[in-house]
């Protein structure tokens, strides 16, 4: 019961719908536009104080309230799952400022807002994933400063990202980064797929939704538009490859899915369950019947 | 003040609306998307075009429109709902309204840089219709393997203009093709052959 | 209309409760009113209106009650309300040279015109804990000089500046500039955009960096041209009039800070300004962005950029205590998918490594 939740909450007459001014609601959707024109291209935006701190969503959120309307049908997970404490606030939220229904079904969703993850059911043409960016530049942590990366991008100079990858292999033998795992987009732009496992990468590719990333802090917009060509950055002789378990889904079974792992007692003991909550329920209820 | 036509009914539903068609629009180039939510077109603006410089423009965007639309019904209902600037120069306008009898037809607007090509212009073509026309085919993102528009109205040279801006990718100019109520989209990523 | 509802719904309810009852406190003690905090805790209240960025006593201090004293938080709140707010226009520039003044001081000048005044500082308070205030606080008004608010206070600068000693203030003034609140932030920066950033910034980030120029990273021999606080008023252009009328009258504190430079071949050596502002009473806070305005122009006037508080990007994408509190707190969120991605790769990685060393242990026995 959400709206019984706290007397301190703002009265909802005092905001307009979805929260952000008409304005600023424009303002991002013309850099969404920009995003889409330019897939992999980081649109600066002017990224405005949202009520939830920066590094909890404040980017995924703007997209979204720039996006959403009244028929909309709105999922949020965290980590793949629809009632981890953070996606629970996203979701309260807009169904609060913006009136609009919420689900947990992957594939009743119009819109999917997501932290860390992209959900195992397939998208279908007309749905949109929002994903929440902590650090949109995939070379930062290469290169910290802005001025330069820019510059990067525009020259196409990827090189720093191959001798990263490449140091890991010199290194492990193998690449050894697990997820944020860089992205060239349509041929051009290296692109970071937020910190997704890179397990998601391959559902990025060709995906027939739209997929529009946003980075409140940094105030960034990307997209990937559906159909779009994104390739997970490797080399010939070391392939990109995702993660495999040995076992499968404590509760539903499925072996095709990204596994969490949980410590189920004292000794130490595991048990691995799907993270996307919706596609283990869904499977369950299916061998139920 | 009060012959100015009216605009949207509802701005927060209508532009949300409207906004995802034209959404829909860029991330599907070539399909033709409905913008039934705004008012009736003002003077020789079709409804589309209408819809949507009420959706996406206002004061600060520059707005620049050619000589068939830069007359007073459209100056005064472009600066009373949107307070958008009116520019003089193609090159200072981050939106433009024109026809296809522009000649070149997508010159001289502002197509960004490298490091920030979105600082570029977004042009409102006005067709007779969207289909119709000698069929392109499109290909590119937003289009599984390949589109086709059949957009009426456009000059013999356009698909060599387009190429033109094509080549200058990430920089270039996105158009939107505008009659009656309905739009198409050709973001500058889509490759166009005839 | 169908909410999706699941477990961490009644937790977060409760979690509210749990904070909203914690904030009140004993129902022992009287509750805390906005007029106490405003009057009792002001310059509290001064430091979230500078860094909210919203001259508004009352908000703040609902903020700071709010907040439960945590002004980084209070800042936060201030903020998220005041970018919801609708924008009729700009103001005029204000002119601090009509400020009626209640503290002025120069420390380059034993005596200037309108004089040293000294006003309420915490600077000569011997800081010994005042007992008498847990008992009872009450104080008799303190006399004050009659104050002359029709005389306009010359600003030093302008003195030593009309010599050719200072250099002038930028000549772009009160021209269109970037709002940083509205629009991304985009190096190299103008000046005005590194300003409203440095108004905005973090006290404590600020004050380091301040701190840091005067132990040699990036010195630039800072003398305090002077330091002044009193009330300043507001005027806007009404677009229907078309002449400014006075709106308000804002509390502020400016800090002119006066700094060598070398001069060069062609440049006679000449004094340069370091500059800050803050609303309210805030002299730590504009001492330390004038410091830090003026390490950040090392580039323009030809100094070699060495040290932290001289580079632009580092400061002002590390200035703003709303995103660096929400970012580094953003870690208390869930990461167990990235977890587990790497526990994934670093037991592959791990069994490799035993495999070699065990072939290598082998391969040595079978020689």
């Amino acid at each position: 019961m959400p709206d019984t939740i706290s007397s301190n909450d703002p009265s909802d007459g005092a905001y307009n719908y979805a929260y952000l001014d008409e304005q600023t609601k424009r303002m991002i959707r013309r850099a969404i536009l920009k995003a889409v024109a330019v897939p992999g291209y980081q649109v600066p935006f002017g990224g405005r104080e949202m009520p939830l701190p920066y590094g909890w969503g404040t980017g995924g959120i703007q997209v979204t309230a720039a996006i959403i309307g009244r028929d909309d049908t709105l999922k949020v997970i965290d980590q793949g799952a629809d009632d981890t404490t953070n996606a629970v606030s996203i979701r309260r939220f807009f169904a609060r400022v913006a009136d609009v229904a919420t689900t947990t079904r992957t594939e009743e969703a119009t819109v999917i807002q997501t932290r860390h993850r992209v959900p195992e059911t397939p998208l279908k043409d007309g749905q949109i994933l929002v994903f929440q960016v902590p650090i949109p530049e995939p070379l930062r942590m290469l290169e910290p400063r802005e001025t330069e990366t820019r510059t990067l991008h525009a020259l196409s100079e990827y090189g720093v990202m191959q001798v990263s990858l490449y140091e890991s292999i010199a290194r492990h033998g193998r690449i050894a980064k697990t997820y944020n795992y860089p992205v060239l987009v349509n041929g051009r732009y290296i692109m970071s797929p937020s910190p997704i496992p890179k397990f998601d990468n391959p559902k990025l590719d060709r995906n027939p939704a739209l997929q529009l990333y946003g980075a409140g802090r940094e105030k960034r917009i990307y997209a990937v538009p559906p159909h779009t060509p994104v390739k997970s950055l490797d080399f010939d002789d070391h392939p990109f490859e995702i993660e495999r378990w040995t076992e499968c889904c404590a509760l539903c079974g499925s072996t095709q899915s990204f596994l969490d792992e949980m410590i189920v007692d004292d000794a130490g003991k595991r048990r691995f369950i799907c993270s996307d909550t919706d596609y283990c329920q869904e499977r369950q209820e299916e061998q139920r019947r | 003040m009060s012959d100015i036509a009216l605009g949207l009914a509802d701005p927060a539903h209508d532009s949300q609306k409207l906004f995802r068609a034209v959404l829909d629009a860029f991330a599907h180039p070539g399909r033709i998307v409905a913008l039934t939510q705004g008012p009736a077109g003002v003077g020789p603006l079709s409804r589309a075009a209408t819809a949507f410089l009420l959706t996406l423009v206002d004061r600060d965007t520059p707005l620049w429109l050619s000589p068939d639309f830069d007359v007073p019904a459209v100056r005064d209902f472009v600066r009373f709902h949107t307070g958008a600037p009116l520019v003089a120069r193609e090159a200072d306008a981050l939106f433009a309204l024109l026809t296809p009898r522009r000649a070149p037809l997508i010159d001289s607007f502002a197509i960004g840089t490298d490091p920030y090509p979105d600082r570029s212009a977004t042009l409102v073509i006005e067709v007779p219709a969207l289909t119709g026309g000698p069929a392109l085919t499109l290909k590119g993102p937003g289009i599984e393997s390949e589109a086709r528009a059949c957009v009426a109205g456009l000059p013999a040279s356009f698909a060599e203009e387009w190429a033109a801006n094509r080549t200058l990718f990430p920089c270039g100019v996105d158009l939107v093709f505008t009659a009656g109520s309905e739009l198409m989209a050709l973001p500058r990523s889509i490759a166009v052959e005839i | 209309m169908y909410v999706a509802v699941k477990g961490g719904e009644t937790a977060i309810a409760h979690s509210l409760e749990l904070l909203a009852d914690r904030r009140r406190g004993s129902r022992d003690l009287a509750e805390l009113t906005l007029d106490q905090i405003d009057q009792q805790l002001a310059l509290a209240v001064d430091r979230v209106m500078t860094e909210g960025s919203c001259y508004d006593r009352s908000l703040a201090a609902l903020a700071i009650k709010q907040a439960r004293g945590d002004l980084i938080e209070a800042i936060f709140l201030l903020r998220a309300y005041r970018t919801t707010l609708p924008r009729f226009g700009h103001s005029e520039p204000i002119d601090t040279s009509r400020m009626v003044a209640e503290r002025r001081i120069s420390s380059t000048f034993k005596d200037v015109p309108g004089g040293q005044v000294l006003g309420p500082t915490f600077d000569y308070t011997h800081r010994l804990l005042d007992f008498s205030l847990a008992a009872n606080g009450e104080r008799p008004a303190a006399p004050t000089a009659p104050v002359d608010a029709t005389r306009d206070l010359p600003r030093v600068g302008d003195i030593l500046e009309r010599e050719g000693m200072l250099e002038p203030p930028p000549a772009n003034v009160g021209g269109p500039t970037q709002d940083i609140t509205r629009d991304p932030l985009t190096l190299p920066a103008e000046r005005p955009v590194r300003l409203q950033n440095l108004a905005r910034g973090d006290e404590g980030f600020l004050l380091a960096l301040g701190y840091s120029t005067q132990r040699g990273y990036g010195n630039n021999h800072p003398f305090v041209g002077e330091i002044r606080f009193g009330a300043v008023p507001v005027s806007f252009v009404p677009e229907e009039l078309g002449f400014p009328i006075e709106i308000a009258e804002i509390d502020v504190t400016e800090c002119d800070m006066v700094n060598q430079f070398a001069g060069s071949h062609d440049v006679p050596p000449q004094f340069t300004r370091g500059y800050g502002l803050a609303f309210g009473h805030a002299e730590r806070k504009a001492m330390a962005m004038a410091l830090v305005d003026r390490a950040l122009r090392a580039e323009e006037l030809s100094e070699a950029v060495t040290s932290p508080a001289q580079d632009e990007e580092f400061v002002l994408a590390h200035s703003d205590n709303v995103e660096a509190s929400g970012f580094v707190q953003h870690l208390k969120l869930p990461h167990y998918v990235d977890f587990q991605s790497e526990l994934v790769i670093v037991r592959t990685l791990r069994a490799e490594v035993e495999a070699r060393r065990q072939q290598t242990a082998l391969d040595q026995a079978a020689e």
